[in-house]
C-alpha cells in the first residue's frame, strides 16, 4: 500500500471496528443504566422539593402520590389517542404508500405529493388546521356525525403518521429485489397478485420496526393535544401544579409524567432495535 | 448427437426484431426460428444483448421494430395478452428469484393454484412429481434460504413446469453455480430436452451445448454472427468472429 507514492487522491484501506463491546452483556447494562439514571434523577427532583418546600404543608410525596392517579389517566388518554391515531393513519398510510409504487400516474403523483406534504409540515401546525378546519359536526343525510375534539386531535394526528407510513411502505416495496418482480411476472400472476401474495409479505417484515419507531414518536407528540385544549396528562399535569401553586415541585411532577412515558415508549425502542438486528434491516 | 427427436412447428419465430435501451441498441435486426422440441442454445461475449433476446420473447421487455411469434401469440401486438402469453413460455433466471417466504413445494405450486386456478389436489401432486423430476422429493418443505444455489435453481426449473409451458428459457441458469452443482443443474435440463421440451438456452456452458443443442447461435455486438448444428458450429465455423471467440473460451 503505497499511499505516499502519489498526490492523486487514493483509497486508503478501511477497517471497520468491532462492534464494542460484546454480545447482549453491554446493551443491557446500558439499558439498565439509563433507567437507573432517570430513576435516581427524578428521586433527586422530589427530595429537593421535599427539603425546599414549606415546613407547615402537605409534604411533596403526599401531593405526588395524591395526583398520580389523575395524571395517570390523562396519560391513559394518550395512550388512547396515540392507538386510534396509529390506527387511522396506517390504514391511510398503507393505501398511500401503495399508490406511490403504482404504474398509474393518475395514482402514483397525487399519493406521492400528499405524502410529501404531510411528511415535512410540522405536527403542531397540521394539528391546529384538524381542529380549527373539522367541523364540530357533520350532517350526512338524516345522520348526523359529531366530531368532538378529541376525534379532531386523532385525525390531525393520523395525517403526519399516514405520510410517514406511506413512506415506509414505499420504502419497503422498493427494497425487495426486481428479480422478485421479474419472477412473478414471468409466472402470469398479475400487478395485484405480485403485490399482495409476493411482495407484501416480504416487505412486511422490514417495515415493522419503522413502523414501531414512529408508533413511539406519535406516542410522545401525543401530548401536542393539551396545547389545542384535549385534557390529556400533560393538561392535567400542569393543572394539578396550578391547584396546589407550589413552583417546588414542578420539575417532579413533569418528571412523573415523564417517566410514564418513558416506561412505556423505551421498552418499544428496544424491541425495535432487536427486530431491526434479527431482520438486519435498518429503521 | 442432434436430432434426438422429432421437430414439430415453429415455436418461436423472431423477425427482424431491434431493441435500443435509450441511445444504445441491444439488438439489431436478429432473427431466429425455433421449432417445437428443439433445443437451442445462444452464445457470445457478455453484453451481446442475448438476455435481452430472451426477455423481449416473454413480454418482459418491450421491442422496438420487427416481429415475435410465439406458438401462435403475436408477442409485439400493444393488444397482448402478457399474462397469457407468459402461462405458454416458463423463464428461469441467473438468479433463481425463487420466493424466499415460501417453501420449495409452495414455490411450485403457488402459479398453477392462484393463475391457473387448478385444483389445490391435483397441483400438489404434480408438483410433487415435478420437484422428484428434478432430484429434490426430500425438500419439499425447505424455504429457499435452506437450498443450495443449485437446489434452488432446480426448484427454479420445477417452478416453471408446473404451468406447463410450450417453451422454456434460460437465462445464464447455471452462471451464479460453482462447478458441482452446476452440474446437476445442467443434468436437469438435459432430460428436459430429451422428453421434447423446446428449449432456448443462454449459456456460456460449450460443452452442454455441444451435447444438448440442435443448434447454436453465436450473438455478438446485437446481431447473430452465425448458427449451425453443434458439431459443425464447433468443428467449423465459418466467421472469423466466431472463430476468435471460440479461441478464447475453449
Amino acid at each position: 500500500m503505497r499511499t505516499g507514492a502519489t498526490d492523486l487522491p487514493v483509497l486508503k484501506p478501511f477497517r471497520a471496528g468491532p462492534i464494542a463491546p460484546s454480545g447482549l452483556a453491554a446493551p443491557m447494562l446500558l439499558s439498565a443504566g439509563l433507567v437507573a439514571g432517570v430513576a435516581l434523577v427524578f428521586a433527586a427532583s422530589l427530595a429537593v422539593a421535599q427539603s425546599t418546600g414549606p415546613a407547615a404543608r402537605d409534604s411533596a410525596m403526599t401531593i405526588l402520590w395524591r395526583w398520580a392517579p389523575l395524571i395517570f389517566q390523562g396519560f391513559l388518554f394518550n395512550l388512547l389517542i396515540s392507538f386510534l391515531s396509529m390506527a387511522l393513519g396506517t390504514a391511510v398510510g398503507v393505501l398511500f404508500g401503495i399508490g406511490q409504487v403504482s404504474p398509474s400516474a393518475a395514482l402514483r403523483r397525487p399519493a406521492w405529493a400528499a405524502t410529501q406534504f404531510f411528511r415535512n409540515a410540522p405536527w403542531l401546525v397540521l394539528l391546529f388546521y384538524a381542529m380549527f378546519l373539522l367541523p364540530f359536526e357533520l350532517k350526512l343525510g338524516p345522520v348526523t356525525i359529531a366530531f368532538p375534539a378529541w376525534i379532531k386531535a386523532i385525525i390531525g394526528l393520523a395525517l403526519p403518521v399516514a405520510a410517514n407510513v406511506s413512506e415506509i411502505v414505499r420504502g419497503g416495496i422498493r427494497s425487495i429485489p426486481s428479480g422478485q418482480w421479474e419472477s412473478a411476472e414471468s409466472l402470469a400472476f398479475n400487478r395485484r397478485q405480485t403485490m399482495w401474495m409476493i411482495i407484501l409479505p416480504q416487505a412486511f417484515k422490514r417495515m415493522i420496526p419503522p413502523w414501531m419507531n414512529l408508533y413511539a414518536i406519535l406516542t410522545m407528540a401525543t401530548t401536542l393535544i393539551s396545547v389545542v385544549g384535549i385534557q390529556d396528562g400533560l393538561t392535567v399535569t400542569r393543572a394539578a401544579l396550578a391547584a396546589e401553586s407550589r413552583p417546588e415541585l414542578m420539575l417532579p411532577m413533569y418528571l412523573l409524567l415523564l417517566l410514564m412515558f418513558f416506561a412505556y415508549c423505551y421498552p418499544i425502542a428496544r424491541l425495535t432495535i432487536a427486530l431491526e438486528r434479527r431482520f438486519n434491516v435498518k429503521g | 448427437m442432434a436430432a434426438k427427436h422429432q421437430l414439430g412447428e415453429p415455436v418461436v419465430v423472431v423477425e427482424g426484431v431491434e431493441k435500443a435501451f435509450g441511445a444504445f441498441p441491444v439488438l439489431k435486426d436478429v432473427s431466429l426460428t425455433i421449432r417445437r422440441g428443439e433445443t437451442v442454445c445462444i452464445i457470445g461475449p457478455s453484453g451481446s444483448g442475448k438476455s435481452t433476446l430472451l426477455r423481449c420473447i416473454n413480454a418482459l421487455v418491450p421491442i422496438g421494430k420487427g416481429s415475435i411469434t410465439v406458438a401462435g401469440r403475436q408477442v409485439n401486438d400493444p393488444a397482448l395478452d402478457k399474462l397469457a402469453l407468459r402461462r405458454d413460455v416458463g423463464i428461469v433466471f441467473q438468479q433463481y428469484n425463487l420466493f424466499p417466504h415460501k417453501t420449495a413445494l409452495q414455490n411450485v405450486m403457488m402459479a398453477p393454484i392462484h393463475v391457473l386456478k387448478q385444483d389445490r389436489g391435483e397441483v400438489e401432486e404434480r408438483a410433487k412429481q415435478l420437484l422428484a423430476k428434478v432430484g429434490l422429493s426430500h425438500k419439499h418443505d425447505a424455504y429457499p434460504g435452506e437450498l443450495s444455489g443449485g437446489q434452488q435453481q432446480r426448484v427454479a426449473i420445477a417452478r416453471s413446469l408446473a404451468m406447463n409451458p410450450k417453451v422454456m428459457l434460460f437465462d445464464e441458469v447455471t452462471a451464479a453455480l460453482d462447478p458441482e452443482t452446476k452440474k446437476e443443474v445442467l443434468v436437469a435440463i438435459r432430460d428436459l430436452a430429451a422428453e421434447g421440451m423446446t428449449c432456448i438456452l443462454v449459456t456460456h456452458e460449450m460443452g452442454f451445448a455441444r451435447e444438448v443443442a440442435d443448434r447454436v447461435y453465436f450473438t455478438d455486438g446485437g446481431v447473430i454472427v452465425e448458427h449451425a448444428p453443434p458439431a459443425e458450429f464447433f468443428g467449423a465455423p465459418r466467421e472469423a468472429r466466431t472463430r476468435a471467440f471460440l479461441d478464447q473460451v475453449l
